[in-house]
């Protein structure tokens, strides 16, 4: 290799070229970005529908599409968005691309299962999009497939979960590779505890994917067993439980919401430090409220089924460990504030995006604890305004967590800087929209405006035109940050190994990092975040 | 129609004392969190602060902030709980009304053959709903009472309320179930005691007259979300007047004029988008092969043919 000779060093983006040499790649590096790039074209397919969706409540009554239509919108858009773009989302891309770096390891502990991961998930999101126009039927469950209805007339819903359960699987995969590697492949002297909070967050989330996942496959297997055998499980015509099937659902599904969230927090836990130049405040806590969250999580499910005829006792039960679980996610907040808290902070865009992180993330947090309260979820459940929660939790909180991810190793990954200014005017858009468009909807739904509604009463006429115009300003937004990242990404400035003065491994490095990451296996001598130089003295 | 919610029924005070709790105090801590992050953006910002502290946490505020929210959550857990007990238990003399969702209907049965529409109760007097579901999950929604319960197939689930205000209140269908989920209302009316024993006498007793036999497989198809009995025109033509009328359908091969007899209506049913009627879109009825017997198309038809015989 004559890298010393050539104007560009070798780096993994250019050491080999063509489209097989990424189809076929093991590097942990590439196949995030593989991820990175399928999980944006799916996100914007489904980011359209969301705004098609919100053109036609712009009005009452029927305004660019038919009922049906609607319905089948707001189904697809939530598979997508849920299962094919959020669950895998940071810790298969950023995950992928990072964890080794951060490490001290040369990769994965298993780069060809996780090349053949990205393909089991590939399968699995062609499998969820074909599970919803198979047999010429309009889609039309929403993404949780309740029965009895999604199981009439058409046997799309096994198709449906057996995507779920193909992504699952790719999920389980990924979990499992992570969870040897963090295991195995530590540099030599980064103890449990010297270990970085993005790995550790996306440990927990890893032990998470490969205990609850296996639920959904279960049940999968229920439900062919009812269509196929007559064992009534699930549909009351054979002697079945609908809420059975809701019970399960949830078991997978309320865990998943932690394997989104968790690498989230995980990441504000790395951009706070470098922004501040200061230690992360309170390690200990962070780490062991990420495990405790990944625990307690697990005990949740029943608060989305509070008003399904569950018995008394156990939706008490139910409500008493989902504020227990409200605990943990407000002493991270706390050590973040701390962390910043007699700083030298700089406003870059990560730590814009990360600031962003948690006032909208608080937001869905304190309106989940109205969820959470039994009065008071009898009154929001299935309204407006457990749609605009989940919003804030997963776009405001994961979504976020993302674009400061993004924003805040774009320079490591691909060597080049975005353009700042623009980075900010996107980030203002985007803010703005996303409140205008998800805020009325939690006073809609406290007025009683439920969920899923292609059709509503005109007093409610005012609150979804406004929501309407910020999914226009949204979008904007969205185009806006795209946009800066895709065109710097070869016209952007060059990027120096190490732009914001960060201390953890992959800043050690070049940007792009070389193939192989390290050409010698760094030896850990110091915690996490040690700012012995900072570069504001 | 109110636009503010009102507090509708006896269990409303419980849920709004609990929700103004909760959210004073997500209030208090949001602008407390919010604040802190602008103060420490201003105050430390890198202008102004080149050397930064390196202290790495607190044992002490460590344990504060997990002592005081948790004392906090449990108190939020408690007026949740207060606000919900009374809502499973059912005073013993309450009325009992049964409530029948189907795709995409609410009926109000107050037994012997008394079915409404529209769920009409007396005036601070407590009320049982028994909700039962004919076809798929259902949610019975009442805003202005602070009540809601799944309808689930199977399960004989229930809530109760007793009216406080009298006035007119809407009621939705909260559980996702299909096409015209979001049409899936009705109303709840709550009058005097007096006036409502009037209207339950008056009320018209739907079971004596048995339904024919064509129009009981409408029903229960649901055909007639789509196409009216009265000529009024939804996504699909209206049922009114069909047998032996003359109409203009669009095929492959251009329009024609059909006379609505026999043929054409089983062919409507089994290969609906074949001839559709002039003016009305193509593609939004699916066939009804799988679903519909020889013996029930001769049924329909027959349906079709006496109702309008008898006019």
């Amino acid at each position: 290799m004559n890298d010393s000779s050539t104007a560009v060093p070798l780096n993994f983006l250019n050491h080999k070229t063509g489209l097989w040499s990424w189809l076929s790649s093991t590097d942990h590096k590439r196949i995030g970005l593989l991820y990175l790039y399928s999980i944006t074209v799916f996100f914007c397919v489904a980011a359209v529908l969301g705004l098609l969706m919100k053109i036609e409540k712009f009005a009452p009554g029927q305004t660019i599409m038919t009922a049906q239509t609607y319905n089948g919108m707001f189904t697809i858009h939530g598979i997508i968005m849920i299962f094919i773009v959020v669950i895998p989302g940071l810790a298969a891309v950023f995950g992928n691309i990072l964890l080794p770096i951060m490490i001290g390891a040369k990769d994965v502990a298993f780069p060809k299962l996780n090349l053949f991961s990205w393909y089991v998930y590939i399968t699995g999101a062609f499998l969820g999009l074909y599970s919803q126009f198979a047999h010429g039927h309009v889609p039309d469950t929403g993404w949780t497939f309740y029965v009895p209805y999604s199981a009439e007339a058409t046997s799309n819903v096994v198709i449906a979960l057996t995507a779920a359960f193909v992504l699952g699987f790719a999920s389980i995969l990924t979990g499992l590779n992570f969870i040897v590697t963090i295991h195995r492949m530590r540099a030599p002297g980064m103890t449990w505890f010297r270990m970085p909070l993005f790995p550790w967050s996306l440990y927990a989330t890893a032990w998470i994917q490969i205990l609850a996942t296996p639920i959904i496959g279960i049940t999968l297997l229920m439900v062919i067993a009812e269509r196929t055998f007559q064992i009534g499980f699930f549909d009351p015509k054979l002697g079945g439980d609908p809420v059975l099937y809701q019970h399960l659902f949830w078991i997978y599904s309320h865990p998943a919401v932690y394997v989104m969230i968790l690498p989230a927090m995980g990441v504000v836990s790395e951009i706070f430090p470098t922004f501040s130049q200061k230690p992360i405040f309170g390690y200990g806590a962070i780490v062991f409220s990420s495990l405790a969250i990944a625990f307690v999580g697990y005990l949740v499910w029943g608060h989305h089924m509070y008003t399904s005829g569950m018995s008394y006792q156990a939706r008490w039960a139910f409500s008493l460990l989902t504020f227990l679980v409200a605990v943990p996610s407000a002493i991270k907040v706390f050590n973040w504030l701390s962390t910043m808290y007699g700083g030298s902070v700089d406003l870059k865009p990560p730590l814009l995006y990360a600031i962003s992180f948690i006032f909208l993330f608080s937001i869905g947090g304190f309106t989940g604890l109205t969820l959470g309260s039994l009065a008071t979820d009898i009154q929001v459940h299935n309204t407006e305004f457990i749609v605009a929660h989940f919003h804030y939790i997963i776009f405001g909180g994961m979504g976020f967590g993302f674009f400061a991810a993004i924003h805040y190793w774009y320079p490591k990954i691909y060597g080049r800087m975005y353009s700042n200014r623009w980075a900010y005017i996107a980030w203002g858009i985007l803010f703005t929209g996303f409140n205008i468009l998800y805020f009325p909807m939690f006073i809609m739904g406290i007025q009683g405006m439920p969920r899923r509604y292609f059709d509503y009463d005109p007093k409610f006429t005012l609150g979804q035109e406004i929501s309407s115009i910020g999914a226009f300003i949204l979008i904007i937004g969205l185009i806006a940050m795209i946009s800066n990242l895709v065109y710097h990404r070869r016209k952007g400035a060059i990027a120096p190994a190490n732009p914001w003065h960060g201390v953890t491994l992959e800043w050690q490095i070049p940007s792009p990092p070389p193939h192989e990451n390290f050409d010698e296996v760094p030896v850990i001598t110091h915690d996490p975040y040690v700012f012995d130089h900072p570069y504001t003295k | 129609m109110d636009t503010f919610l009102s507090e509708g029924s006896n269990l409303a005070g419980a849920v709004d004392r609990a929700f103004i709790f909760i959210f004073t105090i997500s209030f208090i801590f949001t602008i407390g969190i919010t604040a802190m992050m602008v103060y420490i953006l201003i105050h430390f910002s890198r202008k102004k602060v080149k050397n930064p502290r390196q202290f790495t946490g607190s044992v002490k505020l460590e344990i504060v902030w997990t002592v005081v929210p948790l004392i906090i959550v449990l108190m939020m857990f408690y007026f949740g709980w207060v606000g919900f007990a009374p809502m499973r238990k059912v005073p013993a003399n309450a009325m009992p009304i049964k409530v029948i969702g189907r795709m995409w209907t609410w009926d109000f049965d107050y037994g012997n053959g008394k079915i409404s529409k529209e769920l009409v109760v007396p005036y601070n007097r407590d009320i049982k709903l028994n909700l039962v579901s004919l076809d798929v999950n259902h949610g019975l929604f009442i805003p202005a009472f602070r009540v809601k319960e799944d309808v689930i197939p199977g399960y004989s689930n229930y809530l109760w309320f007793r009216p406080i205000i009298k006035d007119t209140f809407d009621i939705f269908c909260t559980e996702y179930c299909g096409l015209a989920h979001s049409g899936m209302v009705s109303k709840v009316i709550v009058i005097d005691s007096l006036a409502f024993e009037k209207w339950l006498v008056d009320l018209k007793v739907t079971g004596d007259v048995p339904d024919h036999p064509g129009l009981t497989i409408i029903k229960t198809n649901a055909c007639l979300t789509c196409h009216s009995l009265d000529g009024t025109r939804i996504v699909g033509p209206s049922f009114k007047g069909l047998y032996g009328s003359k109409r203009i359908v669009v095929t492959d091969q251009g329009e024609k004029e059909v006379e609505a007899f026999d043929d054409y209506i089983k062919r409507s049913i089994l290969d609906p988008n074949a001839e559709v009627v002039k003016g009305f879109n193509k593609g939004l009825m699916q066939s009804y092969k799988e679903v519909l017997k020889g013996e029930d198309l001769d049924k329909i038809v027959d349906y079709f043919r006496t109702s309008v015989e008898k006019k």
